[in-house]
């Protein structure tokens, strides 16, 4: 019972302490609860964590959030979970309140204003980037399809309009379609 | 009422959208400023340049920021159970299902299919933060352009492509050079 407890404890304050000091995102953020508690703790063996990793990273969510889940239910069921996702949203929860109070307050102010102005266009170069760098794997591998998916989800929602859910369900569609003609002809 | 709508707007968010990082911003956008206007496009692209500078995931620092803004501190705590419900039920069942039978090649093949069009949606998102940065609320045409802001985006763009600066220094560096530029 003490065991158990300690476990939690020790989950909470590992989630919290990796929540608050991440920056990056969640590819970074679950590397980082793979060294803890697979290198550190040893609570979970490398081949096991990778498989879980692979989970958060195919759920929707947030990835850090879904690693929270996986690792915390892996060790202590769902009140694991619990905890591990405590830890996690927390942190950036408590900073943004913050930053929300602090944001409200001095929105107005010139020097604030300029300096956020400015960091519009420096987010807008941040994401093309970004997009850049997510968007070359893609026409590298030279898949008609992917190329097709990518060119006409971008028409869809950038020049009609169209609500992004209905984009991810039809290509989500596609995607489960073609898995499943695949599997077919691969035991034909 | 502004609970409910905070609520399932925030499961919306987490339960479409997949793979991580700036996955979420096209929904939180679809959300947030075209369905409901709880935020201007000004302000939501202040939210994503404070999320970059803030740890924590995108979609958690939004459901407490607009929250917070629409509906004080019990706006901000429902935005953001809404958005991790949809991931507690998902991943758990995945998991137990993962657990049984080790497989998860269905649902790899259904990302797969997925990718191309995350990266299309966070290209169109990010065409409309362009937009707002270079035109802010008036008229996208050559003579209300505010050029400026195309010099640091350009500068911005060359410094990440080129050099190994990280993202968020960068980002400070934008905000810099536009307060120089108006003292000048």
């Amino acid at each position: 019972m003490k065991d158990r407890k300690n476990i939690l404890w020790k989950l909470f304050i590992s989630t919290l302490y990796l929540s608050a000091f991440t920056f990056g995102g969640g590819y970074v953020i679950v590397t980082l609860m793979k060294k803890k508690f697979v290198d550190v703790y040893h609570w979970i063996e490398e081949d096991e964590m990778l498989d879980l990793v692979a989970i958060a990273q195919s759920s929707p969510g947030a990835i850090a959030v879904n690693g929270a889940i996986v690792v915390g239910y892996k060790l202590a069921g769902i009140p694991g979970a619990i905890v591990a996702i405590l830890g996690t949203i927390l942190p950036p929860f408590i900073i943004l309140s913050m930053v929300s109070m602090f944001y409200n307050a001095f929105r107005s102010n010139w020097f604030i204003s300029q300096m956020l102005e400015g960091m519009q266009a420096g987010v807008g170069a941040v994401i093309a980037s970004v997009t850049v760098d997510m968007g070359i794997p893609i026409v590298k591998e030279k898949d008609v399809m992917s190329l097709i998916i990518m060119t006409a989800a971008f028409a869809a929602s950038c020049i009609f309009g169209v609500n992004v859910i209905y984009i991810v369900l039809v290509c989500g569609a596609i995607g489960a379609i073609r898995t499943f003609l695949y599997k077919r002809s691969v035991t034909k | 009422m502004i609970y409910v709508q905070l609520f399932w707007s925030f499961i919306q968010i987490g339960l479409f959208s997949f793979g991580g990082g700036y996955a979420a911003m096209p929904l939180i956008q679809g959300q947030v400023v075209t369905a409901h206007g709880w935020l201007s496009m000004a302000e939501f692209t202040d939210l994503i340049t404070i999320s970059q500078m803030t740890p924590g995931p995108i979609a958690v620092n939004s459901a407490t920021f607009v929250g917070l803004k629409i509906a004080g501190v019990s706006g901000a705590i429902v935005a953001t159970l809404g958005c991790i419900l949809p991931s507690c039920i998902i991943v758990t069942i995945l998991a137990k299902l993962y657990l049984k039978y080790r497989k998860l090649d269905m649902l790899q093949g259904i990302l797969h299919s997925l990718r191309p069009a995350v990266v299309a949606m966070i290209a169109s998102s990010g065409v409309l933060i362009l937009i707002s940065a270079f035109w802010g609320n008036k008229q996208a045409t050559l003579l209300e352009t505010k050029w400026v802001m195309v010099g640091i985006f350009m500068f911005a763009l060359l410094l990440l492509r080129k050099t190994k600066i990280n993202p968020i220094s960068v980002m400070i560096m934008a905000g810099f050079l536009k307060v120089i530029t108006s003292l000048i």
